[in-house]
């Protein structure tokens, strides 16, 4: 299963961005395969909706769960309505975070 | 060919030799916006006041006007008929505003349409490029238009609806009431963004309120930019007026600006202001120095 995690670079020492809808990358990570890919955000520059359209990016990229430190009433509904699970963390390296995702050890967002 | 600014500034004109549309503006807000256009307002004969601060309309706390009807102001929005839809979300890659999400379908789930409607600029583009007439524009309301009047005074205010954020849309609406035979005094937001710039363009002239400190300074530099920009004439009220003016008189004159008046930091103002009484009807000797700042402003539109 994929997950998506909000990162400020492009490798799994990068640290989260706690921004959701204009985090600089993020990076999907294969939980079974522990394959990966860092996804650069192209929705930063939007003036408006960009949480809504970053949702789709995460959508569109097939995760199934969303780890990030904020997240906006709009990209929130667009994921939800999508099914996918939202988590939050309050920062750390991208393998950490995976980690603690994996431990069962993020607050879910219902 | 004449930019559009000019072929208006004509027809403005022609049809009103002595009428003017003034907009009364601020870079900063609390300067006294509406205090000028109000007590500007209650100066002069022939007028009418709009009251385009959408957002906190407050002019009729001190003009007192009878309220004798209230009208909705709409915007169009999508709606889509997921019955015709076939997911291909291109209504969403034509949205500026990101107002659509359209999750397509998989394996397991059929798709879905996600519209959300506040961010939604009424352009139209997603109903046009739909390859199935699946979009179709309802109303949603944004607010209200209050309209009445004080004494021969006419009078519009916006109100925008909790929740709302395109003010420029209902402020468009306020001014479709602007009645070329009278002056209009308009109440603008403060600032220099999108709701300012919808209040201010087409005005005939923008009077500039501001007061004398460090910040009064730089939000009056960016506003002076902005009226530049929109080539709309305009001049400068410095409100509170007191010993530290000089910082603002010495950039209106390196800059060229007229200076239309002084109101000074007088506590006699301010009380009457507290309790929501324009200052000219009790110091009604200020209605002189409205109307001196109004034959001004006409003589350097002339």
């Amino acid at each position: 299963m994929k997950i998506c995690i909000t990162s400020e670079g492009q490798t799994l020492d990068s640290n989260l961005d706690v921004r959701f809808g204009r985090c600089a990358y993020f990076i999907i990570f294969d939980i079974d395969t522990k394959n990966w890919e860092a996804v650069k955000n192209d929705n930063i520059n939007l003036t408006g909706g960009a949480g809504i359209q970053s949702a789709q990016s995460v959508i569109a990229k097939g995760a199934k769960a969303v780890v990030s430190g904020k997240m906006g009433e709009n990209a929130y509904k667009t994921l939800k309505t999508a099914g996918i699970a939202i988590y939050l963390s309050s920062g750390g390296k991208i393998e950490e975070v995976i980690e603690q995702y994996k431990l069962n050890k993020l607050e879910q967002m219902i | 060919m004449l930019p559009i600014f000019c072929i208006n500034k004509i027809l403005i004109n022609d049809n009103n030799m002595n009428n003017y549309v003034i907009s009364i503006a601020s870079g900063k807000g609390g300067t006294g916006k509406t205090t000028v256009a109000v007590n500007f307002a209650l100066s002069l004969n022939n007028v009418q006041f709009l009251d385009c601060d959408v957002e906190e309309p407050n002019a009729n706390l001190f003009l007192n006007a009878a309220i004798s009807k209230t009208i909705d102001a709409l915007i169009s929005v999508p709606k889509i008929d997921e019955n015709l839809c076939n997911y291909c979300g291109k209504c969403q890659e034509v949205c500026q505003y990101k107002s659509l999400a359209i999750i397509p379908s998989s394996n397991n789930s059929k798709g879905i349409v996600l519209t959300f409607p506040h961010l939604c600029h009424s352009c139209g583009a997603c109903v046009y490029i739909c390859p199935k007439t699946a979009i179709e524009e309802v109303d949603k309301k944004i607010g209200e238009i209050e309209i009445g009047n004080r004494g021969d005074i006419l009078f519009a205010s916006g109100k925008l609806s909790i929740g709302e954020i395109m003010s420029p849309y209902l402020i468009k609406q306020v001014k479709k009431n602007i009645n070329k035979s009278r002056n209009v005094i308009i109440d603008a937001p403060p600032g220099t963004s999108c709701p300012v710039i919808e209040t201010v363009k087409h005005t005939d002239f923008c009077v500039l309120v501001t007061e004398p400190t460090p910040f009064g300074l730089n939000d009056l530099i960016l506003a002076v930019d902005v009226l530049k920009k929109l080539k709309i004439p305009f001049g400068v009220v410095i409100n509170r007026s007191d010993i530290w003016n000089n910082m603002i008189n010495m950039y209106c004159n390196e800059e060229n600006i007229p200076i239309l008046m002084e109101i000074p930091f007088d506590m006699g103002i301010a009380r009457l202001y507290s309790n929501g009484i324009p200052f000219v009807e009790k110091m009604p000797h200020y209605k002189q120095e409205f109307i001196r700042m109004f034959e001004q402003i006409k003589r350097i539109l002339e």
